[in-house]
């Protein structure tokens, strides 16, 4: 009989190590699918995980780990504060999506005019919508105790309606042959989220993030606010006697979080991708909840769980077009690395020893 | 600047190494939007994407990525493509626009094709089908065969390619039975097969016993089909499996011999910036098997309808036509100019409602 | 604009065919949530259940069989949710996004065979003379089977969680699994048969996809039904009638909103298409009145070791 023992404090070692049995694990599992579908497992693991950092192009794919992995832990972040105080905001994709509307709206109202102001505004504007759509479910909460999963997913349809409705109408690009879509912010200077160093992948929604990380870190170990932010995830009672106005953090958690996916959204729509329209949304705000997760609501873990899904993101486009993997081994592949990373978090946690019978 | 002189010359440097090993194999790039077995779009991409290979066979090479978002993500992939010695790359996506042009900015000795746009570039040809010239023989039967006068239409969302297809088929039913009316709804998504399935039972509730779609599931197939005497047209792939009946026509997109063409150019050395807008008449638009739930005649109408828009005698869009709002659009013999078809937001006269702006 | 054209008997029929798929997965996930188990790969389950039963039902020609597959492979699904959650104890929300992100690939692996497929029809029971009453009769004796399956199984929950010592024990590992525990009840195989009922349902609401409402097979065709599903467990406040209300609800929005559209009305389409989330938005806000809240023991893990 085996049982299972909960540690009195959780692991250090194995807090490190388990990540790194649950990638082996998944290269197992995954080699084993990539065989049944006639591929060498080998070869498919090796280039989901070497060639994007070490692999002939890593000098291109190494700066694009930051692109994809930046919104990922931008959002992350701000959804792990209200994780860890109870409040679940599910709703970060429409968040995510409102940012860019305000953010590309702003910017594109001032066009074409050359001005250094142009990008400062459409930042504060983009963490203005994400806050904006994300205070919607705060307030309800607060006021009528509607409960907030609900209403902030319920808002990432609303949201996509208005990203397909601006993208036809609104901010349609006038020159755009009557084609959806509006002007591309990368070739309107002032509003353009250029790279900061050519070539590095770094742009300002990256420096966000890190700042986010350092900023959320801060938060929660040397501030009041991330110890009642904390106090009232682990014992809500206690919490109450601590003076923690509940109202208040619920307001405070589902805006900080809504304007950091808001941030996320605008630094991607005046960037990397440089247009509203209708796809815009790729799901970040969904993945990030995962990241949040798996990074354990810690910030440095979400910064490498941010870095980990992008990885396998790259990896597994560069899997599909070499090897001709289809998108859904990649899909289940990435399944089952989460599988693994929350399946052997229990040896952090929990000691496994085989027990006497009579103890059993 | 720096960095794309890098890239260049890795390019260059791997477009010769592997030129020398792969002893002239010309490889074949294609960027899917969505999935291959999404039974429309991607699916018959794909399928052009293995008529190439089975007409090159050993010459070719071609390797694709599916569900590719618009954005950076497929700026990715086409880069990650050109790295690793693509000699001509499909885009297969309007949303691919922006991003073909920088990848192609980045590697001026890669060849792209971008599907439904409208920016070329010395290495950048755009292609698109004329499906209007098939929504006009759509429009024909419909009108020919209506008894409820009550045509249901289910568009994805107001972009000119559907509103193109919209006053197409309108202009032709209208022309055979002026009594004819036009139900439109608005999917506003690109792939929800239940809400498809919805709209198609809403618009043969309120009376339509003609469907047009202008999504990809089969879904409206199989609602028409338990209504019983409501008729269908396959969209994208033949849907064959839904005929004779409700399925009585189709149009089908055949990108196969496009593909080939340009396929077989790059091999030549005569690649050359393309804007092409193919119909009927080169195959790039198929008009599936008219069923025999058609009556003889109206088929022979809608056979002689579709050589006609093969061999160019006939333009779907002929005057005089006015717009919705009553002004005048082509005097009469006219045909439409292809730059206001592309970017077409009005609906002709007749139709009820507005475009969704 | 002629609101005329809407026929309210056919709205109301149809409205019914459209909640289904919702109805199905949300009461399988109001049980699971009443055992104090937060499982957010409902999608996920749903998906894999329309593929495998549209696989079986093409192979063997029996939509019955495919049915039952659909419910058997929503429940296998969930057994690696059963193996996250409560044996390897790891959180459940990120493992329920873990099994939704699988299952989409899994299911999409499953189908590379069967795009562009027909499956066999189920069709519609006919009771002669009751069927052919005016109003009545297509409202509510015109159905496919599996859509008076959905409406037998709410109330079948319904009257197990109320009125039976096994709903009790439920409710009870829901409330409060630590007391449930001191009184000798099993509480992770409870909520491991919760689970796996779970799965089924949403197994059963995906195939009624893939085989009434659609039906075809592609891709990811679910579109985010099971999203919906969770959602309308909360709107429920966890009551299987009302989960039943919700589901008709939002399905009522959602068709009377296209047929709005078709009549032309002229309300911008894309508020309409807004309108079922908007409107469950501010259902749920009057409903929140109502304080009977979640299951007190939702999402948090259990280890007999406390």
């Amino acid at each position: 009989m085996i049982v299972l023992e909960k540690r009195p404090q959780p692991s250090k070692a194995w807090s490190y190590a388990t990540p790194l049995v649950a990638v082996l694990a998944t290269m197992v599992f995954g080699g084993i699918l990539f065989t049944i579908l006639g591929k060498n497992p080998i070869e498919a693991i090796g280039t989901i995980f070497w060639e994007p950092l070490f692999g002939e192009f890593a000098f291109y794919y190494r700066p694009q780990l930051l692109v994809k992995g930046a919104p990922l832990v931008l959002i992350a972040i701000g959804l792990s504060l209200g994780f860890r105080a109870g409040i679940w905001n599910i709703g970060a994709e429409g968040q995510y999506i409102m940012g860019a509307i305000f953010g590309a709206g702003a910017g594109l109202a001032f066009y074409p005019i050359d001005a250094f102001y142009v990008f400062p505004i459409m930042v504060l504007a983009g963490a203005f919508g994400g806050w904006l759509w994300a205070s919607i479910p705060a307030f309800l909460k607060v006021r009528f105790g509607t409960n907030e999963i609900l209403v902030s997913l319920m808002l990432v349809y609303v949201a996509e309606q208005m990203l397909a409705s601006v993208s036809l109408g609104l901010l349609k690009n006038p020159e755009g042959f009557g084609f959806p879509g509006s002007r591309n912010l990368q070739s309107y200077d002032a509003a353009h989220n250029a790279e900061l160093i050519s070539g590095s992948g770094m742009h300002w929604g990256v420096v966000t993030a890190l700042i986010a990380v350092i900023f959320a870190y801060v938060l929660l170990n040397r501030h009041m606010l991330g110890f009642h932010i904390r106090l009232t995830g682990e014992a809500p009672r206690a919490a109450k006697f601590a003076g923690v106005n509940p109202a208040r953090l619920i307001l405070f958690c589902l805006g900080l979080s809504g304007a950091l996916a808001g941030l996320a959204g605008m630094f991607e729509v005046s960037g990397p991708s440089g247009v509203v329209s209708i796809d815009f949304n790729v799901g970040y705000g969904f993945t990030a909840i995962i990241v949040a997760f798996l990074g354990r609501l810690h910030p440095v873990g979400i910064l490498l769980a941010g870095g980990l899904m992008a990885l396998t993101y790259i990896g597994g486009e560069i899997a599909q077009s070499q090897l001709g993997l289809p998108a859904a081994a990649i899909q289940v592949f990435q399944g089952m690395l989460l599988f693994f990373l929350l399946a052997f978090d229990l040896l952090t946690n929990y000691r496994i020893r085989a027990a006497r019978s009579e103890v059993a | 600047m720096k960095f794309k002189s890098l890239l260049a010359s890795a390019a260059m440097a791997l477009g010769l190494a592997s030129g020398a090993m792969a002893e002239d194999k010309t490889k074949v790039g294609f960027v899917y939007v969505g999935p291959v077995g999404d039974g429309g779009w991607t699916y018959e991409h794909n399928k052009g994407r293995l008529a190439v290979e089975e007409h090159f066979g050993d010459k070719v090479e071609t390797v694709f990525v599916e569900s590719v978002p618009e954005g950076p993500d497929a700026e990715r992939v086409m880069t990650q493509m050109a790295l690793e010695g693509a000699d001509l790359i499909f885009t297969t996506s309007f949303g691919y626009m922006d991003p073909t042009i920088n990848v192609a900015q980045k590697f001026p000795d890669v060849k792209f094709e971008h599907a439904t746009g409208y920016k070329t570039a010395d290495n950048v040809s755009v292609y698109s089908a004329r499906f209007y010239e098939g929504r006009a023989v759509q429009g024909h039967i419909a009108g020919k065969m209506t008894e409820s006068n009550i045509i249901g239409y289910i568009g994805s969302y107001p972009i000119p390619e559907v509103i193109r297809g919209i006053n197409s088929a309108y202009i032709h039913a209208k022309k055979v039975n002026p009594d004819v009316e036009f139900k439109i709804i608005w999917a506003y998504t690109w792939f929800d097969p239940a809400k498809e399935a919805d709209a198609a039972s809403v618009l043969i509730e309120q009376g339509a016993d003609v469907i047009l779609q202008h999504t990809d599931s089969t879904a409206p197939q199989a609602a028409a089909q338990e209504a019983g005497n409501v008729i269908t047209f396959g969209q994208a792939s033949d849907m064959s499996e839904y005929a004779p009946m409700p399925r009585v026509s189709s149009i089908i997109d055949n990108w196969a011999p496009y593909y080939i063409a340009r396929t077989q150019a790059v091999m030549d050395g005569s690649w050359a910036t393309a804007n092409t807008w193919d119909g009927i008449g080169p195959g790039m638009v198929e008009i599936g098997e008219i069923s025999d739930a058609v009556p003889a005649d109206i088929k022979e109408e809608a056979l002689a309808m579709t050589a006609a828009l093969a061999d160019g005698s006939y333009h779907p869009f002929t005057g005089p036509l006015k717009k919705q709002d009553g002004s005048d659009w082509l005097a009469d013999g006219e045909t439409a100019d292809d730059g206001t078809l592309a970017g077409m937001n009005f609906y002709v006269e007749g139709l009820e409602g507005e475009i969704p702006q | 604009m002629d609101l005329g054209e809407i026929n309210p008997v056919l709205l109301v029929a149809s409205l019914m065919v459209a909640a289904t798929p919702l109805l199905l997965a949300a009461i399988g996930e109001l049980v699971v949530e009443k055992a104090g188990v937060l499982n957010l790969g409902v999608e996920g389950m749903m998906i894999v259940g329309a593929i495998s039963g549209f696989a079986t039902s093409v192979e063997t020609g029996s939509p019955w069989l495919g049915f039952l597959a659909a419910a058997v492979g929503g429940a296998v699904l969930s057994l690696l949710f059963v193996l996250l959650t409560q044996v390897a104890l790891a959180n459940q929300v990120a493992s329920g996004l873990a099994l939704t992100l699988f299952g989409l690939g899994f299911s999409a692996l499953l189908g590379q065979g069967y795009v562009g497929v027909k499956p066999p029809s189920m069709g519609e029971i006919h009771i002669p003379v009751i069927s052919d009453i005016p109003v009545i009769g297509p409202i509510l004796f015109q159905h496919d089977p599996i859509l008076y399956v959905g409406i037998a199984l709410t109330a079948a929950v319904w009257a197990v969680l109320k009125y039976t010592r096994a709903g009790l024990v439920l409710r009870a590992v829901g409330e409060n699994h630590d007391a449930a525990h001191a009184l000798g009840y099993k509480v992770i195989k409870i909520r491991i048969m919760a689970i796996m009922f779970g799965g089924a349902c949403a197994g059963l609401g995906g195939a009624y996809i893939s085989l009434i409402r659609v039906p075809q097979w592609t891709e990811g065709m679910t579109a985010g039904v099971g999203w919906i599903a969770l959602a309308l467990v909360v709107f429920a406040s966890w009551k299987p009638w009302r989960a039943l209300l919700g589901a008709y609800l939002f399905g009522g929005i959602t068709v009377l909103q296209l047929n709005l559209q078709a009549a032309g009305v002229a309300i911008p389409v894309e508020y309409l298409a807004m309108s079922p989330y908007i409107i469950t938005i501010l259902v749920l806000v009057i409903l929140s009145a109502d304080k009977s809240s979640a299951p007190a023991s939702l999402g948090r893990i259990f280890h007999a070791s406390h």
